[in-house]
């Protein structure tokens, strides 16, 4: 896989130095919008990390006295039909959209990883079993997959995070198969192989990192579909149980009724889902710009 | 070729099945079927009742009978019966269908009509100020949640006119009808958009970069005529082969969607059906979306290689 060698770039824009900060504000500077949504997905995590500390009022304690409060200098972004401050159920619903998007993506991935690795690598029926499988769980959206495996399972965090990782499986194991089929005719492992490394060296030292790149990429971009199946499910009622603040869960179904009275319990939360997934999503693409440059537009 | 289609049409019944025997499996490991949720809500349960109602639902027998008592019944068109509502399960998804399918075409019109021509913008202007202003926005379509925008559609409508558009199978008026299936066609469609555009603007700048388009430029053809003569048929072809993607994108924006305003189609008759632990109708609704999602691949990839010389399939 191919990666821009940024010093000499750098040097030939002329730059002093390709070390450290200066290396960074260039890359900034180059990828303005990779940099925004990288300060988005950290001002996320930070929240998600620090909720306890931002949060002003415990995210799930009733208070029957302030039911639907409007924003104000005490709550913030209002409050629900509970009492519950909306501020402090944002900023701890980054924790359930973190955990569900980190959590599905690695494991979608790394079962990913594996079968299309092993399909690649060893061909044969083992290949012919896997790509059908892979077609069938193709066959069925996203959501819907999800959406069956929830019901399925029960509603609750670990759940979900399986629901949203087994159809993330087939793209992965499409990629790193196809990466694979074409490293394996490539000298470096024929070298490898005639100094007798064995084949399952060979796949995790040598082919493995070389397929890195598209991964990561790849990881990035689903990471934001993640969090936006999660939202969903919790939205239509089949993802993250009452009473953890899930930000697609704020939104649910009473959430129409407030369309007239309470607008801000509609706004908030959405503004959160949108902001988090757009910034994966800005800084996903400047990432495919910096170690796909195949694909750069 | 001919072989080649045999060949497909194999494979998509191959896919199909086990798509019946995944879901028919996921949904009976469940633990509590319909008669525990029925007799949940009724509170003091006599155990022979269940026993009898289990029996009349065909859920004391094995799970191997149970599956193939359904495909058979699929196979000559009979989809069993919705537990809740006691009727055929073609009679309740039939009537469905339409809505879904309107919704569904107004929202695939509204995605080519938007994301097609301004991906070819944004792509022909690289890297100016439209672009970078076009490339966002796409971006931020892709990031805001359907039903998010769906709820959103409602409060300006509550805001505008002190209404909700209330569904109704028979608009009177064309502005009913607009605000009946037009609006929420959009909501879906707003997110197939970005994605079309994404992919129109990615695959047209390639285009622009083959030879030929500098073999056109050096004869010195207008930046029109390379633009829009040469170039943008050949960038529309992969924007045809990614409908397959597209639908099952749709489908999932439709459940969220249909259900944010109040539509009775069959993908929020799904999430109902899913909640009350409806097998038969789950099962069948869910076998007609991998059907659509498949035979939307495959009318893709035979109508590629019907529009693109280039392309022929062999074995």
């Amino acid at each position: 896989m191919a990666v821009i060698n940024y010093d000499s770039e750098l040097r030939r824009a002329g730059a002093h130095s390709t070390h450290g900060w200066r290396k960074l504000t260039y890359l900034a500077q180059r990828h303005l919008l990779g940099a925004i949504g990288l300060v988005i997905m950290v001002l996320f995590v930070l929240a998600a990390l620090l909720a306890d500390f931002i949060a002003r009022y415990d995210p799930l304690s009733v208070d029957s006295l302030h039911r639907l409060a409007s924003p104000s200098a005490q709550h913030w972004l209002g409050t629900d039909s509970f009492g519950r401050d909306v501020w402090s159920r944002i900023v701890h619903g980054a924790r359930i959209s973190l955990a569900v998007g980190v959590g599905s993506t690695l494991l979608g991935s790394s079962i990913g990883v594996i079968v299309g690795l092993a399909s690649g690598y060893l061909s044969g029926w083992v290949d012919l079993v896997f790509q059908r499988i892979t077609d069938i769980l193709q066959a069925l959206p996203l959501l819907v997959l999800a959406l069956v495996m929830t019901a399925a399972l029960g509603p609750s965090l670990p759940n979900v995070i399986i629901a949203i990782a087994i159809p993330l499986i087939p793209t992965v194991a499409r990629v790193i198969r196809a990466n694979t089929l074409a490293l394996r005719e490539l000298p470096f492992i024929e070298a490898a192989k005639s100094v007798g490394m064995s084949e399952t060296r060979i796949a995790l030292r040598h082919v493995l990192p070389n397929t890195l790149a598209p991964l990561i990429v790849l990881m990035t971009a689903q990471l934001g579909s993640t969090i936006l199946t999660e939202a969903s499910l919790s939205f239509l009622g089949l993802g993250i149980p009452e009473p953890y603040p899930s930000w697609g869960r704020m939104l649910s179904e009473s959430a129409a009724e407030y369309v007239r009275t309470a607008p801000w319990l509609v706004i908030f939360p959405g503004v959160a889902i949108s902001l988090a997934v757009f910034g994966t999503n800005l800084f996903g693409d400047a990432l495919r710009d910096i170690l796909d440059p195949r694909q750069r537009g | 070729m001919f072989a080649y289609i045999v060949r497909r049409l194999a494979l998509m019944i191959v896919t199909l099945f086990g798509i019946s025997i995944i879901i028919f499996v996921l949904l009976r490991v469940v633990p509590g079927n319909i008669v525990d949720i029925l007799f949940d809500a009724a509170g003091f349960v006599d155990p022979t009742d269940k026993a009898n109602l289990e029996k009349e639902l065909g859920l004391d027998q094995p799970i191997v009978v149970q599956y193939l008592k359904w495909i058979g019944g699929l196979l000559h068109g009979d989809l069993g019966y919705s537990y809740v509502s006691e009727k055929p399960a073609l009679q309740e998804i039939l009537p469905r269908l339409p809505i879904t399918a309107k919704l569904a075409a107004l929202a695939l019109l509204f995605s080519a009509s938007i994301g097609i021509p301004l991906g070819v913008i944004s792509a022909v202007r690289q890297g100016t100020r439209l672009d970078y202003a076009l490339r966002v926005v796409s971006l931020s379509g892709l990031s805001l949640p359907s039903f998010w925008l769906g709820l959103l559609i409602l409060m300006a409508s509550v805001a505008m006119f002190g209404t909700m558009p209330i569904f109704n199978p028979n608009p009177k008026t064309w502005t009913e009808a607009f605000a009946i299936y037009a609006v929420p066609a959009m909501a879906v469609g707003f997110r197939s958009a970005a994605l079309t555009m994404r992919i129109t603007r990615s695959s047209m700048l390639e285009i622009l970069r083959q030879d030929y388009i500098r073999t056109a430029r050096a004869k010195g053809a207008s930046e029109r005529s390379v633009n829009y003569h040469h170039a943008l048929k050949n960038a529309v072809l992969p924007v045809i082969t990614v409908i397959g993607i597209e639908a099952a994108f749709l489908i999932g924006g439709l459940i969220v969607t249909e259900t944010v305003f109040n539509i009775p189609g069959i993908a929020r008759f799904l999430v109902e059906a899913l909640r009350w632990r409806d097998y038969p109708i789950v099962q069948n609704l869910v076998m007609l979306i991998a059907l659509v999602v498949v035979l939307a691949n495959f009318t893709v990839d035979m109508l590629y290689a019907a529009i693109d010389p280039r392309i022929r399939y062999t074995d």
